[in-house]
């Protein structure tokens, strides 16, 4: 979306003769907003997982001497209420909410793509209850049935994997469906269907690579969704249980020195805004380099 | 009006599987239920009690039917905490939550449209990529987090607004969920200039708005009468289709600014383990977002006629 220079006319011409697919070969390395959303994210997970060389503190050891103090050279960004060093539990925080919300995609990108699928393609009695089976997901409230199943099923991780999945498949399922139905009517699918070809063979080779890219893009903003969630989750005390550093509860412990101590909250909510940055630019790059001509 | 008719009929399996889920969410506890709700210190009568109540003892089927026809009879079940009818905490709760959901809707209105004009006007010229680069930041930003920034800005630093709470009179409402609204808008802002922006985009590009360009009416003119009129219906409903992030937006909200709603009412009820109350409030909450969304579609379809004859 971002820098996208197109022209007017380009838009139409590839609308018209949609079988010209790639007008002109789109370079990965052309695409600044991606090449800046890499940096991001790259920088972050770069500097999540060099933290041990980074800081010499433990982000879980407490030292009452040392709380609540303000940014020095000792400590980067201060010490929290329990004297834990601020910067120490960012680092390690973001390889808690960056591990969860990448994995956190995976199952409902699987599920949703594969139920998007099939109902695309069969159609029928497949469709009819697939896409029944989303209208009754997203007529709850994200956040609203994401807490309640995190509830029942108790804090903690596999809860929120499992929670993620229950809501998250839905938005790929309706996006893949689509573009399946638009896909199936194409040349090459016919052509593959009247050589004989079975079902899953067509799907598998010949229509799932070409639609997939679009679950991609989506799959960026919806890491962006889950991080927040998590983050969410860990602020109501739902999510990754204490002590472990996680910027959710590290802003919810912060709130408590709104008045006094504001970077105890601010800085981790930063954090989430950067990677959240990064992964709209990574999203905005993609679409543009796998969808030219379109903004 | 065949249209609400089958609109309504479509709304049955939706309504039948949200019974099924919420009913469903017990059975998800590890363990006996009746057990793990009451904790480690109930006694036997009491878990026997709930055992018997709830109709653990018999055969799924039979439990959820017991379910639906409590719930046909406008019976969510006691609170375990509080001994009322968990229908009459979630009634007396609703009202701060619909100011919520209606007052971040206006500000949301009031602080896109202007902002999607403004980057329509010039497609990629200088405002036009500042507005766009709006939703890279705000996407990224947790609800709650805002909320507190606000607060610690516009009630703590400034005092311009009170720091929690709901108010009493309309202007007390007013004033008190200004800020609770503002953060709900500003979660919700990214969405609505992206696509109200795009619907300006592909307005502006009609033949009647070319027509009426050669007719020589002015810009100003232009854009309110025949541009931001047509564009608005896509964002009330992009509103609609977004109702859902709003709702879960106002749970998270309420619990930041102390606002007794629904919302606030949920997360306190599960920090009591009161199961009841956040299953009929999950509930509520599913049938509220159904309802919006009928009604979103149903003003559409009046106002557009092409709407009730497609499909």
């Amino acid at each position: 979306m971002m820098g996208a220079g197109e022209a007017g006319g380009a838009v139409t011409l590839v609308t018209v003769a949609p079988e010209r697919a790639t007008p002109r070969r789109a370079h990965w390395f052309r695409q600044p907003a991606l090449i800046a959303g890499l940096v991001i994210i790259l920088v972050i997970i770069a500097l999540a997982i060099a933290a041990p060389l980074l800081t010499s503190y433990n982000p879980i050891a407490q030292n009452l001497n040392d709380t609540l103090q303000g940014p020095s050279a000792r400590h980067l960004l201060g010490t929290d209420q329990l004297g834990r060093d601020v910067f120490t539990r960012l680092l390690y925080g973001a390889r808690v909410d960056l591990k969860v919300g990448f994995i956190a995609v995976l199952f409902p990108f699987v599920l949703g793509t594969v139920l998007g699928s099939l109902a695309g393609y069969f159609g029928g009695w497949v469709e009819l209850v697939v896409m029944r089976l989303v209208d009754i997901v997203v007529a709850f409230p994200f956040y609203v049935l994401l807490i309640a199943l995190v509830f029942v099923l108790g804090p903690g991780e596999s809860s929120i994997y499992i929670a993620i999945t229950i809501v998250g498949w839905v938005s790929y399922a309706r996006l893949v469906r689509a573009e399946i139905l638009v896909a199936k009517r194409q040349e090459y699918v016919l052509a593959a269907k009247s050589g004989g070809l079975s079902s899953l063979r067509i799907m598998g080779r010949h229509l799932l690579p070409n639609v997939i890219s679009q679950a991609i893009i989506y799959a960026m903003s919806d890491i962006v969704q889950d991080i927040l969630a998590i983050v969410t989750l860990g602020y109501f005390g739902l999510g990754i249980p204490p002590p472990t550093a996680e910027w959710g509860s590290m802003i919810n412990e912060g709130q408590n020195f709104l008045t006094t101590h504001w970077e105890l909250a601010t800085i981790p909510g930063l954090a989430v805004v950067i990677v959240g940055l990064g992964l709209s630019l990574i999203g905005d790059g993609l679409a543009d380099l796998l969808r030219p001509g379109q903004s | 009006m065949s249209f609400v008719a089958r609109r309504l009929l479509q709304l049955v399996p939706v309504a039948v599987g949200v019974t099924i889920i919420v009913f469903f969410m017990i059975h998800l506890i590890p363990g006996d239920p009746a057990r793990t709700i009451l904790g480690i210190h109930a006694t036997p009568q009491a878990i026997a009690e709930l055992h018997r109540e709830w109709g653990l003892n018999r055969p799924l089927v039979s439990q959820y039917w017991l379910f639906l026809d409590r719930l046909l009879h406008g019976n969510l079940g006691q609170s375990l905490i509080y001994g009322v009818p968990a229908s009459s905490l979630i009634w007396s709760h609703l009202p701060a939550t619909l100011w919520l959901i209606v007052y971040a809707t206006v500000l949301a209105i009031v602080i896109s449209v202007p902002l999607a004009m403004l980057a329509a006007s010039k497609r990629n010229g200088v405002r036009d990529q500042i507005v766009r680069a709006v939703p890279l930041f705000g996407l990224g930003m947790p609800p709650f987090w805002v909320g507190f920034l606000l607060i610690d800005a516009f009630a703590v630093h400034w005092r311009i607004f009170p720091v929690s709470g709901y108010g009493t009179g309309i202007g007390g409402h007013l004033l008190y969920l200004f800020l609770p609204s503002l953060t709900v808008a500003i979660a919700l802002a990214p969405v609505v200039i992206r696509s109200l922006r795009a619907s300006m985009l592909s307005v502006l590009g009609a033949d009647y708005v070319t027509t009426a360009r050669s007719k020589g009416v002015p810009g100003s003119r232009l854009f309110i009468r025949h541009v931001l009129r047509n564009a608005v219906i896509p964002a009330i409903t992009v509103l609609g289709i977004n109702i859902g992030f709003l709702i879960g937006g106002t749970v998270i909200i309420e619990n930041v600014f102390a606002i007794p709603g629904v919302g606030q009412l949920m997360i306190n009820s599960i920090f009591q383990r009161d199961f009841p109350v956040v299953q009929g409030v999950t509930l509520v909450f599913a049938v509220l977002v159904v309802l919006i969304n009928l009604l979103t579609d149903t003003t559409y379809a009046l106002l557009d006629p092409r709407v009730r004859f497609d499909r």
